[in-house]
């Protein structure tokens, strides 16, 4: 009974595969489910159109562990792809599942949450780290000209992105000398854990007056329990969000505005990037400059990453034009 | 406890040992293997590829050297839940040792090390305190991994020797890698123990009935807490494996790797009430988890419909018996 639902499975799939001449570059999200990652595959579709004989195999565990991505990376280069372009979950455990994926030919790049230099050729982040913790501030203080307390809800203690974001914006805390950081948890980029940090918060500190939460999970769970506990007014909840998702939440007041950069054009570069490093007509080299389409153009660092663009404000005046976009 | 004496029926004679072994659990197993091996043959034609074969074996190595030690542990009537939070200590801990300056044994008998205090600490608390295993080791599930997260917080443990990166990605001879020779070998081992020793008797004899077991000479706690030490001290294992295939810790190591070694070893046969259960069983189950997981990547099905897939299995094979059984005795 089972086997034979696997053969079916089996057979449409392999129904589904494209000829063996395309180009095969592989986005790996560091979870599937997420709409991110969704939208940031609708962008790699785009720049395969664009491209011509390009195949994108979108894939991910289903938790956002290492050792899933390790066995997914293993497959695929099984697969033998072309190019393999990841958001990874542990920057320096998949880096020994690269390195061979390399070592057998295949063009490897990092976007969105980094791997560690020898685990990839080149890093696409979406926008500088600086940038994106100078705008999550920045969000928080433009609503709160009297100060107040603000409190971080992040992903995991581990990512790496949220981290370097933090890591930015603390740096950044000075020049809002009115703004006290009060807190910092940890919702995983599960909605419940996130939902339930956040009523932790609220109860902790009465007099919170804002949430940034840079996690798209994150920040949709935080709206919820604001709205729930009947805080709307009180407590604003900002950060990185996606525009569909959070939608409801910019409706209702209890998010003023939030940032994102666009994922579509990440899974646009990604894509744009990968094919040229398999190609072999760039070299990821410090210096090099890599073109990405109607984005324009990357130059690599001396760690041979390079910021897409910077992150883009959405509230009240431009969520409708975009909730159906992503 | 409800069962009616009425309903057993005592046959004049046991079916022939050909029969049996037809009908057993471990031969429902290997069919399950085979046909999905011949499956992934079909659907993929990258599966018949003795390196991607190779690759395919480090979806489960791990997970099973655990599962030897946890079917013991469930066949005595225990559970050992910390397995993964023990995973993550103990690759912290020679995390620490690496950060010292110690070479590569002095790394891995850390490892083997913390894993066997971890175990010793949840068999003391089962055996000597007589609580819950369960309990126990849901809390120390808690108590291991925070430690690590103490330990490390964001942080990670990079640069492990290079002599230390054998055990998870080297290879013993052609595509046969050190962790399947490893795990192989334990395999062989864990088999004579419960199968041929008295030890292994007494194992399923503490799962049946512990009282009669003790009345019969077993020492069910001793034996009992030497099952904990050989889980913790695979977890170890496990984790020297892990850690060297990853080439860093994280605090995050091995989370949930728990729930997918008692799905392998209930896959395995094993009764979760205990008693029964054997080793080949829960080779076959490893073989069948990695097969499975390994031919879906190789077709990109997505992570999302690859659990739901290992969960019909599960239910399927467990089930399947049971519905047999019922429609024989229906027609009856």
């Amino acid at each position: 009974m089972t086997l034979k639902t696997l053969l079916a499975t089996a057979a449409i799939l392999a129904a589904t595969g494209a000829s063996a001449q395309d180009m095969r570059i592989a986005i790996v999200a560091k979870s599937l489910g997420n709409g991110f990652f969704e939208a940031a595959h609708r962008g790699a579709q785009e720049a395969a159109e664009e491209l011509g004989g390009v195949e994108i195999i979108y894939t991910g565990p289903t938790t956002t562990t290492a050792e899933g991505q390790i066995e997914v990376i293993n497959s695929l280069i099984a697969q033998r792809v072309d190019a393999i372009a990841i958001s990874a979950n542990d920057p320096d455990a998949v880096v020994p599942a690269l390195k061979r994926a390399m070592q057998r030919g295949i063009a490897v790049i990092s976007w969105d949450s980094g791997v560690a230099e020898e685990g990839r050729m080149m890093h696409l982040s979406p926008s500088s780290d600086d940038l994106v913790g100078q705008t999550i501030i920045k969000l928080a203080a433009d609503h709160l000209p009297e100060g107040g307390q603000v409190a971080l809800l992040s992903a995991t203690s581990t990512s790496t992105n949220q981290n370097l974001w933090i890591e930015a914006m603390k740096q950044h805390l000075p020049e809002y000398p009115n703004i006290e950081l009060v807190a910092t948890v940890y919702g995983d980029d599960l909605a419940d854990k996130s939902y339930r940090e956040t009523q932790g918060l609220m109860q902790s500190y009465p007099d919170l007056d804002a949430i940034i939460a840079p996690t798209s999970v994150g920040i949709v769970a935080a709206a919820q329990a604001v709205a729930d506990a009947g805080k709307i007014g009180q407590v604003n909840v900002t950060g990185l969000g996606l525009p569909s998702e959070m939608a409801g939440a910019v409706a209702s007041g209890a998010s003023k505005s939030f940032a994102i950069w666009n994922p579509v054009d990440l899974g646009y570069s990604a894509t744009m990037i990968a094919y040229h490093l398999a190609k072999e007509d760039v070299t990821a080299e410090p210096g090099a400059t890599i073109p990405i389409g109607r984005m324009g153009e990357v130059t690599l660092d001396d760690t041979n990453s390079a910021p897409m663009s910077e992150p883009f404000t959405y509230d009240s005046s431009n969520i409708d034009e975009f909730k159906s976009v992503f | 406890m409800t069962a009616s004496p009425t309903g057993r029926i005592v046959p004049d004679r046991l079916a022939s040992p050909t029969s049996r072994a037809l009908k057993s659990w471990e031969s429902l197993l290997a069919l399950v293997a085979i046909a999905i091996f011949i499956a992934n043959s079909f659907a993929s034609p990258y599966f018949l590829d003795p390196w991607n074969l190779s690759d395919a074996t480090f979806n489960f190595t791990e997970k099973a050297m655990i599962a030897l030690a946890m079917a013991l542990l469930i066949i005595s009537g225990e559970i050992d839940l910390s397995v993964a939070s023990i995973v993550a200590l103990a690759s912290t801990a020679m995390g620490l040792m690496m950060q010292a300056g110690f070479g590569t044994p002095a790394i891995v008998l850390t490892g083997l090390g913390t894993g066997l205090i971890c175990g010793a600490f949840n068999g003391l608390l089962v055996t000597r305190l007589g609580l819950p295993s369960i309990v126990v080791t849901i809390g120390t599930m808690s108590l291991f991994r925070g430690i690590s997260y103490i330990v490390l917080g964001d942080t990670a443990f990079t640069g492990y020797p290079a002599s230390f990166g054998w055990f998870g990605q080297g290879y013993v001879v052609w595509v046969i890698t050190v962790e399947l020779a490893i795990f192989a070998l334990l395999a062989v081992i864990y088999g004579i123990v419960l199968h041929k020793t008295n030890f292994g008797r007494g194992v399923y004899a503490a799962g049946n009935n512990p009282t009669a077991a003790m009345f019969s000479g077993v020492r069910v706690g001793r034996v009992k807490f030497i099952l904990f030490l050989l889980t913790g001290l695979m977890s170890g294992l496990a984790s020297v494996c892990l850690t060297s295939r990853l080439g860093s810790t994280r605090p995050s190591i091995g989370a949930g790797m728990e729930l997918e070694v008692v799905t392998v070893v209930v896959l395995g046969g094993v009764s979760i009430l205990g008693g029964s259960g054997s080793i080949p069983g829960v080779v076959i189950a490893a073989l069948v988890m990695g097969l499975v997981t390994f031919g879906l990547g190789l077709l990109n099905v997505p992570g999302i419909v690859m659990s739901i897939v290992i969960g019909v299995l599960l239910i399927g094979v467990i089930a399947l018996p049971r519905i047999w059984q019922k429609a024989r005795a229906w027609k009856k």
